[in-house]
């Protein structure tokens, strides 16, 4: 949760050369999910993904009010990676990304790599990193599924912000001091990811309720071959 | 999608540019204002009039441009703060003691952040969501996000409003959540909301199958783009590359 603009970066914040690193960056990141997600071999996943993206944009699009003048919305990451999996997590909240820079302005265009890089791939693959990393205690029963979602939303939304300050570090157009300004953006990550984490997890053990078999998390080998097939 | 739309209808040249000619002028043009010296105030100068001239063509007000171009206040902030916080040799800016690298940073974030959002607003205001994607479509990006960005556009109105119906639905039924309490609402919603996606999701994958959907997204046929409409729509782009050319020139 955050105010809804605070994690887009603009444009004019990073210099031009760093702009079009981190652009390639996305690009061949995105390039890899999209081969280990197999989007373009079986044709039932690209169309879901769609539908999905359009569930993740209108999460991000409805805002909350939680404190008098300030207002959230998820931002979900770790949320993408435990329900659709690092790979094609990664694909829909980076069309995310991408059109809400288009139609809305939203992150600059020049950004749009960094913001992809931060939101679409460190979000989702640290979020995944770390439920992967605590699967055995997801497995295990319900608190556990949702002990990990919500440490999986927190650590998502503060590897987000680091690597903001990373891309800063690199091209960043001031010489502050680094460990200042990553205590401020991390410190404030941290709270915001709080909020995320406890959303992800509600979210995640209400669809564990229903459709544990969709969640890619907790789904084995066996359930996925019998959900894809 | 419909709501929450920046697209401004219209059919003035800007409008009917197509969308592959404009997408790619936008990030050129962004991107050489970015690449722009600090330093090189008469160089934002142009740009700006390039934007202006623009909008004028397009026949948008400045004023709903100014209204929307608040989403980038987050980074004025970091502009207004650079000056105090960074290092180097200082200069007095009324009587106050400020960091001449921090203020040229601030200055850099200010210009070129508006700038950018400012081109962003133009692109979004002139351009229809479905040909964006489709300006995109034929600027080669990879099938998968086409079909991605096309089913979200296509379907984000819908999953938004059930959202909201869900919600007043609840709130109906007297659950008044305040402050934080909200989230168990909010994420509930949520999950409940992923899943009527996922089988939305499902149903439309086999009305596609039933239409012979064959794994990408049919383009259409697309007018061959002359040279002269290259020009004419990348020509704001051009004036700005110029103008970040003569600015870096090492002398």
């Amino acid at each position: 949760m955050t105010a809804s603009v605070a994690m887009h970066l603009s444009d004019g914040v990073l210099d031009a050369s760093t702009s079009v690193l981190f652009g390639a960056v996305a690009v061949a990141w995105l390039a890899v999910a999209a081969a280990r997600g197999r989007i373009d071999v079986d044709d039932r996943t690209a169309p879901l993904a769609g539908l999905l993206a359009a569930f993740l944009f209108a999460m991000q699009l409805l805002n909350f009010p939680v404190l008098p003048g300030v207002s959230g919305h998820l931002y979900g990451g770790a949320l993408a990676a435990i329900l659709l999996g690092p790979w094609v997590g990664a694909l829909c909240l980076s069309v995310v990304v991408v059109i809400q820079a288009l139609l809305f302005a939203d992150g600059g265009l020049t950004a749009l790599g960094a913001n992809m890089t931060n939101m679409a791939l460190l979000g989702t693959a640290v979020g995944f990193a770390v439920a992967l990393a605590a699967r055995g205690l997801a497995r295990r029963s319900r608190a556990g599924l949702l002990a990990v979602a919500f440490l999986a939303g927190l650590v998502s939304t503060v590897a987000a912000s680091a690597g903001f300050v990373v891309e800063y570090a690199i091209g960043g157009q001031a010489d502050v001091s680094l460990g200042g300004l990553a205590g401020v953006v991390i410190g404030v990550h941290a709270v915001i990811g709080i909020g995320e984490g406890v959303i992800t997890a509600l979210a995640v053990g209400a669809i564990v309720r229903v459709r544990p078999d969709l969640i890619y998390l907790v789904r084995t080998s066996e359930t996925r071959e019998l959900v894809a097939a | 999608m419909s709501g929450g739309v920046l697209y401004r209808p219209g059919d003035s040249p800007v409008h009917r540019i197509p969308p592959q000619v404009k997408l790619l002028a936008a990030f050129a043009a962004v991107l050489g204002v970015v690449a722009t010296p600090r330093e090189a105030f008469w160089a934002f100068g142009i740009d700006l009039f390039v934007v202006l001239a623009v909008w004028s063509v397009a026949g948008v007000p400045v004023g709903w441009f100014a209204r929307r171009a608040v989403i980038e206040a987050p980074f004025v902030l970091l502009a207004v703060v650079l000056p105090f916080v960074s290092g180097g040799p200082r200069v007095d800016v009324l009587g106050v003691a400020v960091s001449q690298d921090g203020l040229l940073a601030g200055w850099n974030i200010l210009a070129k952040g508006t700038l950018g959002v400012l081109i962003a607003l133009t692109l979004a205001a002139t351009t229809q969501p479905r040909d964006l994607v489709l300006g995109l479509q034929r600027l080669r990006a990879p099938a998968w996000f086409v079909t991605i960005a096309t089913l979200m556009l296509r379907y984000v109105d819908v999953i938004a409003g059930e959202l909201r119906r869900t919600r007043i639905a609840r709130i109906s039924r007297g659950d008044d959540p305040r402050f934080l309490w909200q989230a168990g609402a909010v994420a509930r919603g949520a999950g409940t909301l992923f899943l009527r996606s996922y089988e939305r999701g499902e149903r439309v994958h086999r009305a596609m199958l039933a239409r012979g959907w064959a794994g990408h997204m049919p383009a259409g046929p697309a007018a061959p783009v002359g040279a002269l409409r290259w020009v004419a729509g990348g020509s704001p782009a051009l004036v700005i590359a110029t103008a970040w050319a003569v600015a870096a020139w090492p002398v």
